[in-house]
């Protein structure tokens, strides 16, 4: 039987997107490998175990996992009540969840700095109430990737929560499951794999983050210092080979991380007999 | 608004914009950094002035602020900078050396060593000086906390760490010494910001800190942009002669052939209304005589190495100071 397609032409579409990756995801990534092959293996190790560099990957991984990890669980939440609850001004808090989308990142750093420092509106109260101080150490860096990270979450799971029959809940609470139950054997396999897209994306966008960041981090060598913030250091002393460097192993290890993340996500449909 | 009626608005846009570019014969662009932006819209006013009365061309001039190694760095890739006016020569001797844009001594081809201006690094602290900050030593004292920007990513906070260095060095007589004293400063730094204007905002809009380490012009500017009753400027007995120059960018203006042009823009830095619009605007001018005396008045005398006499310029400063695994890459071994 032949087939008929929606789209015309098989072709000039393959066509267009062979061109389209090329010009603007390929070309750019080998032209980052090209200029690290400027280095001598020796250089490219003394870089990627220099003390600095290591720190500051810890820093930026590890606050982009937590990140990643606070905000599924609030964006889980936060999709739930939109979608399952009527309450007025629904609609404008739902086109608020994009607004980190379209924020210029660096002005949302500014202003989650002036509220969390010592002195600004929130940050005097939990400095108050516990003690700890949030712009200017780790922590104002994960507030800023919470924030960043926060409406991938919700966009991602939003859809499928959507689409989940409220049938099916009330056929395990028919069947003699409690509330507990219901969500941990119903509801939550469903939604599993989207929560972990959504993480996946999260984290993969907190990773690279700069603009929003710098403004709170405060920036100190081996504290609160993140990987983008050593490649512009780089830059700015024209070690462009060596900024491109930390470049390469930072895509390597986002591409690892997402592909673990990717196998995790197949190996749970598979599991719940989503595939 | 219709398809048709905003068609017809963007067209009229266009015609204004087409206009207003032919309204002007031949445009230069002027690459500097970011606290020069004021200066240089009153002085490009003057100058196309200036070179209408002197050629009858209308001529305009564009300019382009940023971070200086942003900058700098936007013209080793390619940005067509006519002329550029930065913070440090070593910027410029980095588009010399990478792109091979202009001969390497650059810096004597306009009276003295292409510096129509210079400033100095010096304090701002808050209303009163509640920490009694006058010498660099006060800022290494417990319990004064200090905001300076990251001397790897800002050429600004360079100026601002070599002037503690040398200070260092002739207080407490040798490299050492110096060492631990900056150490001890950059103990007392709680937000390290990737640039001058970031920690002027720190200092200022956080109110975070004591005492901003920045340059005389900066100061003077946040000054006007504050208040003068909330903050006041301390000019240590001792700094660093901060060396801003220019240059023209001599494959750029052969090929799109202003030369003459870009030239007569930097020579009438030197003329008397140049010296006198950049005193005005806190630099200080190299012939103080053009200047308006009411402006000069705000330039106290203080003793003020410079980069060459006391780093041996620039490229070693960089190499011994700031380069991976240089003197600030120890200070914050852990």
């Amino acid at each position: 039987m032949p087939q008929s397609h929606i789209m015309p032409g098989f072709r000039p579409t393959l066509g267009f997107t062979l061109l389209y990756l090329t010009l603007i995801v390929l070309i750019p990534l080998s032209a980052l490998l090209l200029k690290t092959l400027q280095l001598s293996p020796e250089q490219f190790w003394a870089i990627l175990t220099n003390k600095r560099v290591l720190a500051s990957f810890q820093v930026s991984f590890g606050a982009s996992l937590l990140a990643a990890a606070i905000a599924a669980v609030l964006g889980f939440i936060i999709a739930w009540t939109l979608v399952r609850y009527p309450f007025p001004g629904k609609k404008l808090f739902d086109a608020i969840i994009d607004l980190p989308f379209a924020l210029p990142t660096a002005v949302a750093g500014i202003v989650l700095a002036t509220l969390y420092e010592p002195k600004g509106w929130i940050g005097q109260w939990i400095t108050q109430a516990f003690g700890v101080q949030i712009a200017y150490k780790p922590a104002g860096i994960v507030v800023a990737l919470i924030f960043i990270g926060l409406p991938f979450v919700v966009r991602t799971i939003e859809p499928v929560l959507q689409e989940f029959d409220s049938a099916m809940e009330e056929a395990a609470a028919s069947l003699g499951a409690n509330r507990w139950q219901a969500f941990l054997k119903v509801i939550l396999p469903n939604i599993l794999p989207s929560a972990i897209t959504g993480f996946a994306l999260a984290f993969a966008r907190s990773v690279g983050e700069y603009g929003s960041v710098i403004f709170i981090a405060g920036n100190m060598p081996y504290v609160s210092e993140v990987v983008p913030l050593l490649i512009i250091t780089k830059l700015e002393q024209y070690d462009y080979a060596g900024a491109t460097a930390i470049g390469l192993i930072m895509l390597l290890l986002s591409f690892l991380l997402l592909l673990i993340v990717n196998s995790l996500q197949w190996w749970i449909r598979r599991r719940s007999g989503q595939l | 608004m219709t398809a048709k009626t905003s068609l017809k608005t963007l067209l009229a846009a266009l015609a204004i914009f087409a206009s207003h570019a032919a309204f002007a014969d031949r445009t230069i662009l002027n690459v500097s950094y970011d606290p020069t932006r004021e200066l240089y819209q009153d002085y490009n006013k003057e100058f196309i002035k200036y070179w209408k009365d002197k050629t009858g061309e209308d001529v305009n001039v564009q300019q382009s602020h940023g971070g200086a190694g942003k900058q700098t760095r936007a013209v080793i890739d390619g940005l067509e900078a006519d002329v550029v006016t930065l913070a440090l020569s070593y910027d410029i001797d980095q588009i010399s050396e990478k792109a091979r844009l202009l001969p390497k001594d650059w810096q004597n081809r306009l009276p003295n060593h292409s510096l129509p201006y210079t400033s100095t690094i010096v304090f701002l602290v808050r209303k009163g000086n509640p920490k009694g900050i006058k010498n660099w030593d006060d800022l290494a004292k417990d319990g004064v906390s200090v905001i300076t920007p990251n001397p790897k990513t800002s050429g600004g906070a360079r100026y601002n760490y070599l002037a503690a260095w040398a200070f260092g060095e002739k207080n407490y007589g040798s490299k050492d010494a110096a060492k631990d004293f900056v150490k001890k400063l950059y103990k007392n730094v709680p937000v390290l910001d990737s640039g001058a204007r970031g920690s002027t905002t720190t200092f200022i809009q956080r109110g975070i800190g004591d005492v901003l380490i920045t340059w005389e012009n900066e100061g003077f500017l946040a000054l006007k942009e504050y208040g003068a009753g909330e903050y006041e400027i301390v000019v240590p007995p001792v700094s660093i002669k901060a060396e801003t120059p220019v240059t023209v960018i001599d494959k750029i203006v052969d090929k799109n052939g202003t030369r003459d042009l870009a030239e007569a823009y930097l020579q009438y830095l030197y003329s008397p209304i140049g010296q006198k619009l950049v005193a005005k605007h806190f630099y200080r001018p190299y012939q103080p005589e053009h200047a308006d005396p009411e402006d000069l008045k705000r330039f106290p005398q203080l003793e003020l190495f410079t980069v060459d006499a006391q780093f041996g310029g620039w490229a070693k400063a960089q190499k011994e100071h700031f380069d991976d695994n240089g003197t600030f890459d120890q200070i914050y071994q852990p």
